[in-house]
């Protein structure tokens, strides 16, 4: 296993901290750990912690993009932090900014999102 | 021409398994080292292997891992040449491939960025596929060695 996934609840915000290699080998299982989390808990708005994550390809994409139609489905947020200089110009390359907010750290973007809540 | 006064080459070829797209990256990284790339270079090098390693897996192969999938590179002066390929089934039109955002497997929750990200990260880019026959990329892009930044 190359991708690790840690999450953490802040009321109805889960906090997905991602680390490792999100490729299309590792997709499948970061999809899984964070639909169970989404699906299980009182999950309202999603946010997603890349300090962490040392490459990223098309899949990781996918894999965002997937989760966001799903919190949008339920009517939550989502936010992406702390996206490394690689990761963020291969989201704003796929115009995922335009459909949720980047934010330096993980606190700015908990404060944004529990103002939602 | 001898080899040698070609420039540098390597090849590999390996089973069309999601575990070997690390393997590929980390290869073609290794051997583009010696120009002394930039991290960003590297980086840009890396994502472009996974694009279209991925894609001969998923796309040229159904992901049936019997499928076998070959990267070759070479370097010219500070241009590093990369094809990568398959033997699978190919593209009908490879037009809409091309198109930002298409994805012929949507179930899969692809992005449909993997030719956009190649074509952006790369100074060259082509496609050539044959349906039934398989697919094969060729790009080039030339290293701005740390060195010459220095100077």
């Amino acid at each position: 296993m190359n991708s690790h996934v840690e999450m953490e609840h802040h009321r109805g915000v889960l906090v997905v901290r991602l680390s490792g290699e999100l490729d299309h080998h590792a997709a499948d299982y970061v999809r899984m750990e964070m639909d169970e989390a989404i699906m299980r808990g009182q999950v309202e708005h999603l946010i997603l912690s890349l300090k962490e994550l040392q490459f990223m390809d098309s899949s990781g994409l996918g894999v965002i993009l997937g989760r966001y139609k799903l919190i949008r489905s339920k009517g939550g947020k989502m936010a992406v932090c702390d996206a490394t200089a690689p990761v963020k110009r291969l989201l704003e390359m796929s115009g995922l900014f335009k459909i949720m907010s980047l934010y330096d750290d993980e606190s700015s973007a908990l404060s944004d999102l529990e103002v939602a809540l | 021409m001898t080899k040698s006064e070609a420039g540098n080459f390597m090849s590999v070829q390996f089973a069309a398994l999601s575990e070997n797209e690390s393997f590929a990256r980390v290869v073609v990284a290794a051997f583009v080292s010696r120009l002394d790339p930039t991290m960003e270079e590297l980086n840009d090098l890396k994502t472009v292997v996974s694009e279209a390693v991925t894609n001969c897996i998923i796309h040229g192969y159904d992901s049936n891992p019997e499928g076998i999938v070959s990267i070759s590179a070479s370097i010219d002066n500070e241009t590093v040449h990369l094809t990568i390929e398959d033997q699978g089934n190919g593209i009908e039109d490879l037009e809409l491939a091309q198109q930002p955002l298409y994805t012929s497997k949507p179930e899969l929750e692809r992005s449909g960025m993997g030719f956009t990200i190649m074509e952006n990260f790369m100074d060259e880019f082509e496609v050539t596929s044959e349906p039934g026959r398989g697919t094969s990329i060729s790009m080039k892009k030339t290293i701005v060695s740390k060195k010459a930044l220095y100077n």
